[in-house]
């Protein structure tokens, strides 16, 4: 048992580091495969050293594999204990290994779909974008360095979890925990997903004037009646600030009224509309150009 | 506005970037907010590109690969309008068309992600051959050719702009006519619900819908920022999740109808 063949760390990091391709060779028939097989080559390469042994290993990882590709990483270390011990000469037959991957793909891929792609990249990207918007090259930098310490730190311990943790880590994750991260996840996403959707779903009715009543002598500024020069303005200002309105008539529009109800109602129901539609199986793609088509005629006839 | 051959050459690279990682979805160099900024830095117009690339951003929240289904198109969308919003060098007031060009754009990256996975099986058949003569070599090479294929996908359109020019890109951004741009601003405003709709679609259950309601509520409050918001969210997950184990457990320990008169009754 002496000359027993283990993997170093530094064979661990360069498997981390290629797992960073795993969907470049994403294909339609059997999807994250030739990246995974590309993923585990520095580990392969360690533990076989035969040309056959090489040939069945590759063949045996060229098989169907599709999860997050995040959350391969703890598969992927699942899998070099798997190998590593095979190569020692433990029983693990080729079953075994497709077992484990295909056993793990699956709900771990319930986890990282909804923790990264709905709930930490909507906030993130939010959050950048809300800067962007300003101009400022603080939004695209923010984005990318957190976007990218967060993955890379994720990638890396979830795949020394899963090597040292080897084949016990299935029936860990199969859990509780997992179930209260995807549950935590959604909770989070669903909390701030509306907040998104009242403050960047511009939806605005301001051209529709509902009504337009002329107000009380002293309720607005006479603008007539202000000093000339520097000093009219300050004047204005002040009377503005006390409270004044800036024009005769007091015009309400659709938008003040529905922003009574409750601001972002009409956001909310061009969303819901989307929703339903989806569910319809709409294409997105249809939504949207319906949505750009609606925008131009509801402002050609003047309604937003 | 006209480019110069390094400022070209360095928008191709941008592009061939962000294409690769329209599949690797690792670095997310193919974020509108990253992609366009990136495209601004090499050209010299930062500002417009960041804020064209912060709008793109809203757009694109909702957009990602699922199993195997193709989001539309950000890497396209992103490169191809900063790379015209630059070419037609009205700056920040050409944001709004870029927008409405970036769309039909994304539909148009779709397309070619889906040319470009199904040529990525007849990759795959090719390191099935290499896999059988163990050979590690050949798997590399073919995943690194996989991958490239997959940077030209979007540094050859970008290209293709490039060679066009920024006449054509001009005359034709200033023959649309405002109440089209402005039509198709609106319209961009409430684009960016159909990727909210997306991610609620796939996240709601009757259980969290509450959360929905509550955050729909507070965001009313402007004070309450984004990331004030999520601690909010955070703290009510957790405290949630805490509550609903405790329920758990008590209601396997007490053995108990709810009832204690009953429960007497019962007994007798």
């Amino acid at each position: 048992m002496a000359d027993q063949i283990k993997l170093s760390k530094s064979d661990r990091i360069h498997v981390w580091w290629r797992s960073t391709f795993l969907q470049g060779s994403w294909n339609y028939e059997r999807m994250q495969n030739g990246g995974w097989a590309y993923s585990l080559i520095p580990a392969l390469k360690k533990l076989y050293t035969t040309k056959e042994d090489r040939a069945a290993a590759l063949k045996r990882h060229m098989e169907f594999f599709n999860t997050h590709p995040y959350v391969a990483s703890p598969i992927i270390g699942v899998t070099m204990a798997l190998e590593e011990e095979r190569s020692n000469g433990a029983p693990i037959d080729d079953v075994t290994i497709q077992g484990v991957k295909v056993g793990m793909m699956g709900p771990l891929a319930g986890v990282g779909d909804p923790v990264f792609w709905f709930t930490a990249k909507p906030i993130i990207g939010a959050l950048a974008a809300s800067l962007a918007l300003g101009g400022s090259i603080m939004g695209p930098i923010l984005y990318f360095v957190v976007w990218n310490i967060m993955r890379m730190a994720f990638m890396w311990y979830t795949q020394e979890l899963g090597y040292k943790a080897g084949s016990a880590i299935t029936e860990d994750l199969s859990g509780g925990i997992l179930q209260d991260i995807t549950k935590g996840a959604s909770i989070l996403g669903m909390f701030i997903l509306p907040a998104l959707i009242e403050r960047w779903v511009n939806v605005d009715f301001s051209p529709v004037k509902v009504s337009s009543i002329k107000q009380a002598k002293g309720a607005y500024i006479d603008w007539d009646k202000l000093p000339a020069g520097a000093k009219g303005v300050k004047e204005a200002l002040v009377q503005q600030k006390a409270g004044l309105s800036l024009d005769k008539y007091k015009v309400t529009t659709l938008q003040d009224n529905l922003n009574q109800l409750i601001p972002g109602l009409a956001a909310l129901i061009i969303t819901f509309l989307c929703m339903w539609l989806l569910k319809k199986k709409v294409s997105p793609i249809w939504i949207i150009f319906g949505l750009f088509a609606f925008g131009v005629i509801m402002h050609v006839l003047g309604v937003m | 506005m006209n480019l110069n051959a390094i400022q070209m050459i360095l928008v191709v690279l941008v592009a061939f970037l962000a294409g690769m990682e329209g599949i690797l979805d690792e670095f997310h160099f193919h974020q509108p907010v990253v992609a366009c900024a990136l495209i601004g830095l090499v050209t010299g117009q930062l500002v417009p590109c960041i804020i064209l690339g912060g709008s793109l951003q809203m757009i694109a929240l909702g957009w990602s690969n699922v199993g195997a289904a193709v989001a539309p198109d950000a890497a396209l969308a992103a490169i191809a309008s900063a790379i015209i919003l630059v070419l037609g060098g009205q700056g920040r007031a050409g944001v709004s068309s870029a927008i409405a060009i970036a769309v039909p754009l994304a539909v148009a990256g779709l397309l070619l992600t889906i040319l470009a996975r199904t040529i990525a099986t007849l990759i795959v058949h090719i390191m099935d051959r290499a896999a059988e003569e163990g050979s590690f070599a050949k798997i590399d090479m073919w995943q690194m050719i996989a991958i490239a294929m997959q940077g030209l996908r979007i540094a050859i359109p970008a290209a293709l702009i490039l060679a066009v020019g920024a006449g054509p890109v001009k005359s034709m951004l200033n023959a649309m006519p405002t109440w089209l741009t402005d039509g198709l601003s609106i319209g961009g405003g409430m684009v960016v619900a159909v990727g909210y709709a997306m991610v609620i679609n796939m996240m709601a259950t009757r259980e969290v819908w509450p959360f929905f309601v509550l955050g729909f509520v507070l965001a009313a409050i402007s004070e309450l920022t984004l990331i004030a918001l999520g601690g909010i969210g955070v703290a009510m997950a957790l405290i949630y999740l805490n509550l609903s184990k405790m329920g758990g457990s008590g209601n396997g320990g007490g053995s108990g109808t709810g009832d204690p008169v009953g429960d007497i009754i019962d007994k007798y």
